[in-house]
């Protein structure tokens, strides 16, 4: 158990050293970072901004530049607000996870007992009904399902405001939108899961020998439904990434508001921090998942 | 029929399939409802974006502001001449749609493309050729999901300059990961097969023997994950563009539409939900036909 630990940890550094190498290349993909800084700036001023900026050195050396910064967690300045870009990304943290968080908890208090239900009365009405569902909420755009449900709970019923998150209701629209896009793939993975375990050997004794149903389904049936934890993992990457979308939509002051404004106004350092520190999220919750999967799990644990 | 029961060397190739295999395959696919509605919404979706200029009622991007915020024909003071109404410049939606279609479907099948060209070479070696290339490879994939794609995507695209090239080439480059996990472990379980040992042991060369007996076997789960990456590939290019980094150009696209249709929601819902629904409906489709390809090609379902 401990070298798969020590190779987890392993792995996890690599991963960054990954990360940080691709959100390096953001910038330098293109060939010339200055052009991409200040596209009309006469040709005299961009080499002196490339001379000052280091962008004339050897790009290995210029990474080696980026981790060290990186690591001191300077990014450089926003070239828009004129401050340094981490803070600015960190202060708009708090938002963009409080509405991963709902999301997520939305669509996990939607998908278990619904998943488990169509599995259990498999090809029921409920559960062509909730393969229905999957189906549309996995072609649904998200942001035209957060303009669709601005359209009929805030143009029409007026019941919920357009957009904004000073309020708590503020908050239902954009949580329902990130949540409808991340509910079906849940779902389906709850429901083909429990099918997996419900009709093994050691769930028809446990009903055999007068285990109650509810107790089946919560004890023996859902706790080897253990995939379940890697695709919460694998779902909060998807989840930021539709936060990205729905911050947009409804006006939401999170990180994914500020990444796309900062793109628009080619304000790289925000990119970079943004990506990076979003990235950084998705890297340490499945490094969680996978320690969460070791002690779970009882075949690695006793190993 | 499951791989395990073919004699040794024996290659699975759909074309090769015997004919009781194929037209089961076929009856399963066309005994399904859902996956005929599938078949053809993506059939009318496919002949209106070859057809534009032959369908589409007016030019979509002639203005007329005469004409602006004409409602739908059902509603009151609809125009029969512009059936989904008009955009805030007097554009006709529905042929806007039909163009848009064209956009979305040359950006699905090629990123698809891309990242099938990518994702499976890169399966096929790690697999294959397992030890250190696997372990760089292996690495990669896992970087790669650690950014969330659209984001990625988002970044990329703004760094290298909007265009139809750029859209392709970064969705195709962000969506390979899942060929190469799916291939490689498909390539380590069949490497063990006696028929790949026997095609080593008569001297087939590590090319030949790759291309020749162990990419085939895998099609059947490539074919069904391309199919529903198309899908994918459409909603991100729709994202993109509502994002304002599409394809750069005056061409009308879904995602571009319902962005320029959000601001005008309250007055004219009509500019934001059309091009959605087109969407809704092409994904739909393609997701119909790739989860019954599944269910058809898949020996395991019954």
């Amino acid at each position: 158990m401990l070298t798969l630990v020590a190779r987890r940890v392993i792995r996890l550094v690599v991963v960054l050293a990954g990360v940080s190498l691709v959100t390096f290349a953001i910038l330098h993909v293109s060939g010339d970072p200055v052009a991409l800084m200040m596209p009309e700036a006469p040709e005299a001023d961009r080499a002196s901004l490339r001379q000052s900026m280091g962008f004339n050195d050897p790009l290995a050396v210029q990474f080696a530049r980026f981790v060290t910064n990186l690591a001191r967690g300077n990014f450089g300045r926003s070239f828009f607000h004129r401050e340094p870009a981490l803070p600015l990304v960190l202060e708009r943290m708090p938002v963009t996870l409080l509405l991963t968080v709902l999301a997520m908890g939305l669509s996990l208090a939607v998908a278990i007992p619904i998943g488990i239900l169509s599995a259990i009365r498999r090809n029921s009405l409920l559960d062509h009904a909730a393969t229905f569902v999957v189906f549309l909420g996995t072609s649904m755009p998200v942001f035209w399902t957060g303009i669709m449900l601005i359209l009929l709970f805030a143009v029409r019923l007026r019941l919920l405001p357009v957009s904004g998150w000073e309020t708590t209701a503020a908050l239902v629209l954009p949580a329902v939108t990130l949540a409808s896009a991340s509910m079906p793939l849940l779902l389906r993975i709850v429901r083909s899961s429990m099918l997996e375990v419900i009709n093994l050997d050691y769930v028809r004794t446990a009903r055999a020998k007068g285990v109650s149903e509810w107790l089946v389904i919560c004890h023996h049936a859902l706790v080897n439904a253990l995939p379940l934890v890697t695709v919460a993992g694998l779902q909060f990457g998807l989840l930021l990434g539709g936060a990205v979308i729905t911050e947009t939509v409804f006006a939401v002051p999170g990180v994914g508001r500020l990444i796309v404004g900062a793109i628009r106004q080619l304000d790289f350092p925000i990119v970079q921090a943004g990506v990076f520190l979003l990235a950084l999220i998705v890297v340490l919750v499945n490094f969680a998942v996978d320690m969460l999967y070791i002690y779970l799990n009882p075949q690695i644990r006793v190993r | 029929m499951s791989i395990g029961t073919l004699a040794p060397g024996r290659v699975i190739v759909a074309s090769e399939l015997p004919e009781a295999e194929r037209s089961r395959t076929w009856r399963k696919l066309s005994r399904n409802p859902a996956a005929i509605a599938g078949a053809l919404i993506l059939l009318i979706v496919i002949a209106a974006a070859v057809a534009a200029p032959y369908v589409a009622p007016h030019d979509p991007m002639r203005q007329s502001l005469l004409r602006r915020f004409t409602p739908p024909v059902w509603l009151q003071g609809g125009n029969p001449s512009y059936p989904l109404g008009t955009d805030q410049v007097g554009r006709d939606i529905l042929s806007r749609i039909i163009y848009g279609a064209r956009v979305s479907l040359v950006v699905g099948l090629a990123a698809v493309a891309v990242s099938l060209v990518v994702g499976v070479t890169l399966g096929l070696l790690s697999g294959f050729l397992r030890g250190r290339v696997d372990a760089v490879i292996m690495t990669v994939v896992d970087v790669t999901l650690s950014f969330p794609q659209l984001l990625l995507a988002l970044a990329f695209v703004a760094a290298l300059g909007p265009s139809l090239a750029t859209i392709i080439v970064v969705l195709g480059l962000t969506g390979w990961e899942r060929y190469t996990r799916v291939v490689r472990a498909e390539v380590l379980a069949l490497r063990e097969k006696d028929f790949v040992e026997a095609a080593r042991a008569m001297g087939a060369s590590p090319m030949r023997t790759i291309l020749r007996h162990l990419l085939p076997n895998t099609f059947s789960s490539i074919i069904v994950m391309s199919t529903l990456q198309v899908a994918q590939a459409i909603l991100q290019e729709a994202a993109l563009s509502f994002l304002g980094v599409g394809t750069g150009s005056c061409h009308p696209t879904w995602g571009q539409m319902i962005a320029l249709g959000r601001d005008f929601v309250s007055v004219a819902w009509w500019l934001a939900t059309f091009p959605g629904l087109a969407i809704l409906l092409s994904v739909l489709a393609i997701n119909l036909v790739g989860d019954r390809l599944r269910d058809a090609l898949d020996p395991r379902v019954g």
